[in-house]
Order: C-alpha cells, then structure tokens, then sequence
C-alpha cells in the first residue's frame, strides 16, 4: 500500500536539524520528502548549489545519507559513474541521485544531464528550482521567470524561462515530472513512481526561495501552491512518452502571486499582464500536448 | 629496457594503443568512461572491443564529454571501481576541473593520456603541452619512450596509485602517433601474472556507502583542514616517489623487465655531458648518445619517466659533478622557458649544484625531432656553456632565428 504524506512525516530523519539553510528555504523542504521517500537508500551527487552549504560546513554534516559533492557541470555524469560502479559490484537497492539546483540543471550541467539521459542511466535526477543562481547571491539562470529582478536582470529577466522538463522528456527517458513543494502528496506520488522505475528518472521540483525572491520567510508554501494555481508552474509528467497534466486547479491570477514577490514588485499591471499571457500560452501548448497521446519516443 | 626472456604470456606486434588497452584490460579495469580524441581514439576501441568479445568484464560509459569522462572515472571510483580512461590535448584540458576533483578525493584513477599539442591551430601531432599543463593538479604524471613500456607503466602505476602510501589518480603519458599509432613488438604479460602483482581494488579509505554515510566534500572554513588536506597530497606525492621505486622493482622481478623507476639512466654513469628529456625524445637521445659515444664524446641520458612527483634527488644525483646537462623540452612555459629545464634547475639551486643547464625547446606540434638534432643541440650546448651563454631557453628548429 502506498504511503500517506502522513507516514512519512512520522518516519526517521534523514536531513537532521542545524542545517545552513535560509529560513523558509524550498529546497530543504523538498530535500526532506526525497530523503523520507528513499528511506536512506541512496547516494547523493551534489554539484555547486544551495545545498553544498545546506549540508552544513566540514567536519560535520546535517545529512545522514552518502553525499559526492562534485564541480557544478558534472552531476549526472559523477551519478553515471556511481550507478555504474555500483552495478559492476554487484551492488543493488541503492537510488543513486543527482540532487542539483537550476543553474547545475538548465545550464551549466545540461550537457552531462543530457548525456546521462540518453545512455538511459540507472540514476535519478532532481531539480529543486529556485529560478535562480541562489547560493551565488541571486543571479539570473535559464530558469529565471520573465520580468523576475534578480542581481543580474536589475531591470527584470527579458527572457523566458527555459522548458527543461520537456527537453529532458525530448530524450525518451522512462520518467520526467515537475512537482511543487506545495503539494507534498503529488509529489511523493512522482517520487514513489519513479523510485520503482529503473533508467533515467527526471523531477523538477519548484522550491521557492524567501531570500531570492524576496517574500517573508513563512509564506514559503504558499508561494509553491500559487505558483502552481496560477499555472506559472504546471504539475505534470511524461511517462512512457505521454504527458499527462497531474493538476488542474482553478487559475487563479498571476497577481496572487506576484504580489507576494519583491523580485516583481517593478512590474507594470501591463507587463504583468503580458507575463501572464505568456504562462497560459505555455499551458495550452501543455494541454495540446497532452492531448497528442505517446509523443515523447 | 631490460628484458629476461622466460616471462610467461606472449608477445604480439602492436601500436602503443594496442598495449594500453591491453594494459586496462590486465588490470581488470571495472568501469571505462570513454569519449573520442584523436590519437588517443583506438585505445577506448579496442576496449569496446575487449568488452564486446568478453575478454573484458568491465561497464563502459559512452560519455558526451571529456569533462564527463573523468567525472564518472571519479563516480566510480568514489564506490570502490578500478576505473580507468583515456584522452589527449583538448580533452585532457577540458578535464583539467575534475583533475584536481580526483586528486582532492583521493581517487586511484588510471588514464593514458597520447600527447598531442593544443590549439590553435588544429595540430593533431606530438607535443607535451597537454599533460605539462597539468602540472599542478596532483596528478602522478609518467612518460614512456615505447609502446612495451606503456603497458608496463599502466600495471605499475595503478599499484603504485592504489598503495595507502599513495592514494593519487596517474597518468601515464605516450607521444601521439609516435607510440600511439606504431607498431612495435610487446609481450603481453599472462593474465595470472598481473593478478598475483595487482590483485583486485579494496579501497581502504572511505567509499559511498547508504550503510556507513559520510559527506565527501563539504565546505571546509580558513581555519580547518583545508591547507593540511592540500600538505597531504604533497606529502603522498613525496611518498609517491619511493613507492614507484618499490613496485618498478617488484616488477622487474616478477616479469623480468626494467624501463627505470622515476628516472631512466643510459650510459650516463661516466657521461660528463648529460641529456635529459622525456618521452619518444629519450629514446631517440639514446641513439644520439651512441653515435656521440662512437665519436669519443662523453654523453649520456637522463629520462624523466616521473615528472610529477619530480625526481629532484635523482636530478641532483646525476647532474652533480658533470660539465653540462641538456635539457629538451617539448613543450612551453610561455614567458619563462622549458617546463623541464625550470625544474631541473630549481632542483640543482636548491642542493647547491651548480653545473651548467642549457634548455632547449624543441619538437613542438609534432616537429620531427631526431638522433641527429639531438646531436647538434649537444653540440650547441657545448658552444653556449664554454661562451658563457646561459638563457633561460634557447629554441632548436625554428625556421626563423
């Protein structure tokens, strides 16, 4: 029988207290619910993000389970290496994971990403996006949403944010999906799915930074709900090559959440507006592809 | 080389390439990340072949990169695989970040690297740009002067690397084209052999393991282990040196061959000149030493086989009391001189030797060198030393100057 968010919450630690996290950090929340899913049957590769310093400083570690940090590029090509070493050992039940944040993902680790998905590796990759460079002191990334002030954009990101879980689905990988902190069980659904899938398993998972984007340090969820009610961050997941929208709330408008969000507080109601266009655009392509049944091949 | 004739296994006619690939396969090499580079390319076919006939037991990782390569070498290796790659110039030098992650980890990774110069220009050809310009990541480096020798140094140094003593990635260094394309006649060591020299890897510090967790790498404050971690390597790298003195001698007799231990000496005992250089050079040098020999010169050699750790007690050793050494280099420390010739004469300062050292850089881009330029850059290097005519380097076979 599956477990309940619940059961989880219930169960051992795996990321203890005194970590060096923000207050309020996404990312360690997410963390928590990957840990509690793997039960501690896992090793970690982590490249250049928040989590290296998450972790806490040496000699001592927050994290009960293996953790390789690793150079930024380098997540799932090390977590190949791991996952293959593992295997020629005959070692088995160990989920190798590549827990990497967006600028390890949509940038400068997309190449190795892309590499480990199509060789299919035996690995699981997790992205916890914060749309930004965060540890680095809030720079802009590929994942950085229009219009968003980071230090980098002073004046908002022109740009898009990039699709990366479709382009990781674009490789025909057995799994890809995008989750929220927000919405814990969604999210465990996705990690348990993937837990029993073997080959190269992707998950984005939004995570809101307090620090970056600049909202107090206690509306962390509700920021991730929102951003999810407002279909800036659509639940899905591509499985077997068919995407299949996972939630389909109420949209709510974007000024829900950009209102909580001093990293939009330069915006325009036009500019927020065009923003908001351009979010339902990318829901509707969603929708569209959806509807195309097995796409992903 | 020494070689005794009743060494058990056989002996085949094959490029240096050919050897090395041999040589990860004897070492019973668990995972091979593998990415294409020109020379260095058939060493990682001839291991998909290997694999593919099932002669080889290993997981091979058809990488996207060189920076992915050597980052799943460290994966492997970080649960306890004997990993091992391959790759040359542009590759070795877009590894150059996870080089030093190895070395920090204190991963046991084997690789072959087939000098080729760095771009640009494109140049597919023999230089030591490539592998000198990894100087500095704690790395052992080795350059070898035949494709026996090759093998040799892979099976050595994987002992050497693993040793508790040790506990460093290596690389063992062969010219691009010169060795890595030629065909010369090897002795491929029989399989039990090796086993008894190299037994299977048993990592003895820390793997990653969910059953005993650790965290590998965090972030280490001013005032904690940062720089002694960095004094450690040092350190493993001193050690290092008697270490590859301990196994060359292990295996010369177990196998019956000798190609030196850090250093390769040839009729250098009575030599009041004395050549140093490495690689396919050393060897060409050796037929320089003959014909100068056969002349009533007294010349001998000096190869570099370790240029990282640095044999600067063997340097010493060699230069103190001679009339002159002649260095060649084939490669370039822009603005300073040959890399070589730098440490040789760091070394001679540091123990108060003072003979003279003329450094040449030559060969550069694959710019064929032979027995006869050795010659006359001996010769040179007489007219400079006697005039008193000490440079940091002098350049041999340019076309202008």
């Amino acid at each position: 029988m599956a477990k309940t968010v619940m059961d989880l919450a219930k169960g051992p630690k795996y990321v203890l207290p005194g970590t060096a996290a923000c207050p309020g950090c996404g990312a360690q929340i997410a963390l928590k619910w990957v840990l509690k899913a793997l039960e501690g049957r896992t090793i970690f590769v982590i490249p250049a993000c928040c989590t290296s310093v998450i972790q806490g400083p040496y000699p001592k570690s927050a994290f009960k389970f293996p953790v390789f940090n690793m150079a930024f590029a380098a997540a799932a090509a090390t977590a190949s290496g791991i996952a293959r070493g593992l295997k020629t050992q005959g070692k088995t039940g160990v989920t190798v994971v590549a827990w990497a944040g967006d600028g390890g993902t949509y940038d400068i680790g997309i190449q190795a990403l892309s590499g480990a998905a199509e060789r299919n590796e035996d690995i699981l990759y997790i992205c916890y996006d914060n749309e930004a460079y965060m540890n680095t002191g809030i720079q802009r990334s590929g994942a950085t949403p229009p219009g968003a002030w980071t230090k980098t954009t002073p004046r908002g990101k022109a740009e898009m944010k990039k699709n990366m879980a479709l382009i990781v689905a674009s490789h025909g990988v057995p799994y890809v999906a995008t989750a929220s902190i927000g919405y814990p069980a969604d999210f465990l659904k996705k990690l348990e799915k993937a837990l029993n899938m073997r080959g190269f398993r992707y998950i984005q998972v939004f995570a809101p930074c307090p620090t970056g984007w600049n909202f107090p340090v206690d509306k962390t969820i509700e920021v991730a709900k929102l951003g999810v009610e407002t279909y800036v961050w659509p639940l899905f997941e591509v499985e077997r090559g068919r995407l299949r929208i996972t939630m389909r709330p109420k949209r709510k408008p974007l000024k829900e959440y950009t209102k909580l969000q001093k990293r939009f507080r330069h915006l325009t109601d036009e500019q927020i507006e065009e923003l908001e266009k351009a979010f339902l655009a990318r829901w509707e392509a969603l929708e569209k592809l959806e509807a195309q049944g097995t796409i992903f091949v | 080389m020494i070689q005794r004739e009743e060494a058990r296994g056989k002996w085949d006619i094959i490029t240096g390439n050919h050897a090395v690939a041999h040589a990860a396969r004897l070492a019973r090499v668990k995972v091979v990340p593998a990415y294409p580079i020109t020379p260095q390319t058939t060493i990682v076919e001839y291991i998909a072949d290997f694999i593919a006939r099932g002669e080889m037991d290993a997981e091979y990782i058809r990488v996207e990169s060189e920076h992915s390569a050597m980052a799943s070498a460290i994966g492997a290796a970080a649960v306890g695989a004997r990993t091992f790659t391959a790759t040359a110039s542009q590759g070795l030098l877009l590894m150059h970040e996870v080089l030093h992650w190895a070395v920090g980890a204190r991963l046991p990774i084997g690789m072959a690297v087939v000098n080729r110069a760095v771009g640009p220009p494109w140049s597919i050809h023999v230089d030591h740009q490539d592998a000198i310009s990894q100087r500095d990541t704690g790395w052992m480096i080795m350059f070898v002067s035949s494709n026996q020798e090759a093998l040799d140094s892979v099976l050595m140094m994987y002992k050497v690397a693993e040793d508790d003593r040790v506990l460093l990635p290596f690389m063992v260094c062969l010219d691009g084209f010169v060795l890595s394309h030629t065909y010369q006649p090897v002795h491929i060591p029989d399989q039990g052999d090796v086993d008894a020299f190299l037994p299977e890897y048993k990592p003895k510090h820390w793997i990653m393991d969910p059953e005993d967790p650790i965290t590998y790498g965090n972030l280490v404050m001013p005032d904690q282990d940062y720089m002694e971690m960095r004094w450690s390597i040092h350190e493993s790298m001193i050690e290092a040196k008697s270490v590859i003195k301990e196994v060359s001698a292990e295996f010369r007799d177990r196998f019956g061959r000798f190609h030196g231990d850090l250093v390769w000496k040839y009729r250098a005992d009575d030599a009041d000149v004395v050549i140093v250089t490495t690689g396919t050079l050393a060897s060409e040098a050796e037929e320089a030493v003959d014909v100068l020999r056969e002349k009533g010169e007294n010349v001998g050699l000096l190869k570099i086989r370790s240029y990282r750790p640095f044999p600067t007690e063997d340097v010493v050793g060699v230069a103190d009391g001679r009339k002159l050494l002649v260095v060649i280099d084939r490669s370039i420390s822009f603005g300073q001189g040959g890399p070589l010739a730098t440490d040789i004469r760091s070394a001679l300062f540091t123990y108060g030797v003072d003979t003279p050292v003329v450094g040449f850089v030559t060969g550069l881009g694959g710019r064929d060198i032979t027995y006869e330029d050795i010659a006359k850059m001996v010769a040179i290097a007489r007219e400079k030393a006697s005039a008193r005519e000490l440079r940091p380097v002098e350049w041999y076979k340019l076309k202008k100057g």
